[in-house]
């Protein structure tokens, strides 16, 4: 197995690293390399330990959302849910609720490992019988996705441990300076 | 090399008939005992002659016979019966099955094509298609990835096979395909991948491609004539399209064209509707977006175009142009007029001289349509035919980033393709609807091939201040342009109506009810629950004497998509919240044909 490159695991992992990361073709190796330790330590992937220029992060460096008590939601959340019912919600419904067509990512974002929820988004999944016809696209060559995984995967993550209702979150942290410059560098702009 | 030669000998045989294919295929059409296309006739009026079945008897109904279609998917569109024979489709796979009538539905013959899986996620909305069509002997198939085949109807086997589009770019379809003449004409999907939207014009004896016109971009690949293809009486001009948009955008413009399209023998026009303008941003592609969102009228032999109509310039809202063209003739201030009457994703229904393009009415169908104040009916005014947008609901005068909320219609429309049915006999139509809002929030989204260009993020919910329901099935008046009774409806009423000249009006709901109502009254006379939402179109044939009524079952699509979880309102605030019906608490996924008779 090729070694994982350090600042792949935990916080810096954002969504312009992600970029390149894919670019190099590393992102096979991080995901099983990753998936074992965060098995392990199921019951802390939700709350946040610690944030960095507006982003939340666990103990174990992956991405969650953070609600402070009066209801306001990080940036990343918000985000996450703009972009959500652009790119993800014709198939999955609103909210992360899922519909006839396409599962509830709501529960997906909790059930699944956080490198495994970065791997299907980016690579796709089948699973075509007699009985279903899903398919999950790969999205790993689509900017308005991949620039916002870690917005969607921490909204989505929040909508499956009940933190926020369904519909637009109603108060919001400013988008942090950090988040602009890694936006505007990742969409290339 | 046997195959080779049957294969050369079927093509001689269907080449020899195929002079004679439009008047057999209008005989057959004129024929109420049969169902030969989806939309019933050219007119695109689903209504039939056969009274059998009338609005006495009716609520005697029961169900004859079922049969599953293998597949759990949104099931669009109806079966076909032509003779003794019902054609029936699903979605992808696109499986064709050939049901003999007259030995209790046994399957004859069974046509499933091998498609790419990954055609799957780029359809946006489900993997629906709305039926086969007949004609000349053959079963024309138009699957999801875009490759058109032609059956021959007695066995099943491919007579011929054209790839329309490319999946890999976005490119798919959901819609049936319309044979006139010795042509069969045929639309395409994928607005929110930015395609450029066109119709292609195939042989029907040998599948070669006769003519290609698309909504956007130069004059000659449009099929307009400066001078003679007019738009509100006037010529079209020069470069009409190209400068209405801002660079090169146009080439991703969107502006399908997977709707119902009608045509009138007398006139030789045949009529569609263009989608919505790619992407759903709209400050990334300034200007009026021709001709998106139009209403077109083409020669079916060149495809040249006689007249447009644009209905929503510069679209901020996905307001797609391409619901249903029903073709009447009606007395309109004492004068017989030969009328198209559309009622439109936008709210709006529009009834114009068909022969012209002149506007007649426009007119909200819903009274919760409040993005526009009024179309303009003024010729002389400079905004003649133009919405008068509200400033509070533009999400283009709000700009990028900001979230415009309270807009009716939703996205979805005050009715999407589900298409309605026009009585003679009451001179009505029938009109499915949805009645539900929405929040629109644009901003700025890049372009990749293949997938999804939308650029906008929307949070639907019934219409405030109603009756809480997220559909209404309406009698429409085309010539007053008013609504003559509505029934309100819990779920957006996504199934095909059917008139007959029993005086009854059938429709299905998404719960998954086959419903009958007074075409007179709107009374309820008769429903029975399918084992799915019904997003299908009902249909009516007659077989050894006795008439069926049909629907397909199988909940999906936009709506299943949408309502399965329920629909919220955000502004309501947070006690609200959950308080709205999930659809998955009725219905679940199905796939099953539904035949209705009278007791023997």
């Amino acid at each position: 197995m090729a070694p994982v490159p350090p600042r792949f695991k935990g916080k810096m992992m954002n969504a312009r690293h992600l970029a390149s990361v894919l670019a190099t073709g590393l992102i096979v190796a991080g995901t099983s390399a990753a998936a074992q330790s965060s098995t392990d330590a199921a019951t802390d992937n939700i709350t946040a330990a610690y944030d960095e220029d507006g982003r939340y992060f666990t103990a174990d460096d992956v991405p969650t959302f953070h609600v402070a008590e009066d209801g306001t939601v990080d940036w990343p959340t918000f985000s996450g849910f703009r972009r959500y019912h652009a790119e993800c919600h014709v198939c999955h419904g609103p909210d992360g609720e899922g519909s006839t067509y396409a599962p509830a990512l709501k529960k997906s974002a909790i059930n699944m490992d956080y490198y495994d929820f970065v791997d299907v988004v980016t690579n796709g999944r089948q699973v075509v019988n007699a009985a279903e016809h899903q398919v999950m696209p790969t999205f790993g060559t689509n900017k308005n996705v991949m620039c916002y995984l870690d917005d969607i995967y921490v909204y989505l993550k929040a909508r499956g441990a009940d933190a926020i209702p369904r519909g637009r979150p109603a108060k919001k942290e400013a988008k942090s300076d950090a988040i602009q410059q890694a936006e505007d560098a990742c969409m290339g702009s | 090399m046997r195959r080779t030669i049957s294969l050369a000998a079927l093509l001689a045989v269907t080449g020899a008939v195929s002079a004679g294919a439009n008047s057999d295929l209008q005989s057959l059409i004129d024929d109420p005992n049969q169902w030969v296309i989806q939309t019933g006739d050219y007119a695109n009026q689903r209504y039939s002659k056969l009274d059998q079945i009338n609005k006495e008897n009716v609520g005697d109904l029961q169900v004859a016979w079922t049969f599953s279609t293998g597949v759990l998917r949104g099931h669009e569109g109806s079966p076909l019966v032509i003779g003794d024979v019902m054609y029936v489709h699903t979605p992808f796979p696109n499986t064709v099955y050939a049901l003999d009538l007259n030995d209790n539905g046994r399957i004859i013959w069974k046509y499933e094509p091998q498609q790419d899986a990954n055609v799957i996620p780029v359809m946006c909305c489900d993997t629906v298609n709305r039926g086969v069509a007949y004609a000349d002997g053959k079963i024309f198939l138009h699957q999801a990835d875009t490759t058109v085949v032609a059956l021959n109807a007695e066995d099943g086997s491919v007579v011929w096979s054209v790839k329309n589009g490319d999946p890999s770019k976005g490119e798919t379809n959901t819609a049936t395909v319309m044979p006139v003449k010795d042509k069969v004409l045929v639309g395409i999907s994928g607005g929110e991948f930015g395609v450029r939207g066109s119709v292609t014009a195939y042989n029907i004896s040998d599948g070669s491609m006769a003519w290609r016109a698309y909504s956007m971009g130069p004059d000659e690949e449009m099929l307009v004539d400066p001078e003679k293809t007019t738009v509100l009486g006037k010529p079209i001009g020069k470069d009409s399209s190209l400068s209405t948009w801002e660079g090169d955008q146009w080439q991703i413009g969107g502006g399908t064209t997977w709707g119902w399209y009608s045509y009138d023998p007398e006139l030789n026009l045949v009529y569609y509707g263009t989608g919505n303008p790619s992407t759903w941003n709209p400050a990334q592609r300034p200007g009026d977006n021709r001709w998106s969102m139009t209403i077109m009228a083409r020669d079916p032999d060149t495809g040249m175009a006689k007249w447009f109509y644009q209905m929503t310039p510069h679209d901020e809202w996905d307001y797609d142009g391409v619901n249903e063209m029903i073709l009447t003739d009606q007395e309109v201030d004492g004068q017989m007029r030969k009328l198209l009457t559309h009622p439109d994703r936008n709210g709006f229904a529009y009834t114009l001289d068909r022969e012209t393009g002149e506007l007649l009415v426009a007119k909200k169908y819903d009274p919760a349509v409040n993005w526009a104040t009024e179309v303009v009916m003024d010729p002389d005014s400079d905004q003649y035919g133009r919405p008068q947008v509200v400033a509070e609901f533009s999400t283009e005068q709000n700009g990028e980033d900001v979230n415009s909320t309270g807009i009716c219609p939703a996205a979805l429309g005050t009715k999407d393709q589900q298409p309605s049915a026009y009585s003679p006999k009451t001179e009505t139509f029938y009109i499915p609807t949805n009645h539900v809002c929405m929040d629109y929030e644009p901003f700025r989204v890049s372009y990749t091939a293949g997938q999804p260009y939308v650029g906008a993020t929307l949070a639907m919910y019934p219409a405030p201040d109603s009756h809480g329901g997220m559909g209404n099935f309406i009698a429409w008046d085309n010539i007053k342009g008013e609504i003559k009774w509505s029934i309100p409806e819990q779920f957006s009423v996504w199934s095909g109506a059917l008139a007959t000249a029993g005086d009854v009006v059938f429709y299905g709901t998404l719960e998954g009810y086959l419903k009958a109502v007074d075409a007179e009254t709107g009374d309820e006379l008769y429903r029975f629950k399918t084992p799915s939402g019904i997003i299908g179109n009902v249909m009516t044939y007659t077989h050894d004497d006795k008439q069926y009524v049909a629907v397909l079952s199988g909940v999906g699509g936009w709506a299943g998509i949408g309502l399965a979880a329920g629909l919220t309102n955000p502004n309501d605030g947070l006690g609200a919240v959950g308080g709205y019906a999930s659809l998955s608490d009725y219905t679940a996924l199905g796939g099953q044909l539904t035949v209705f008779k009278l007791p023997d």
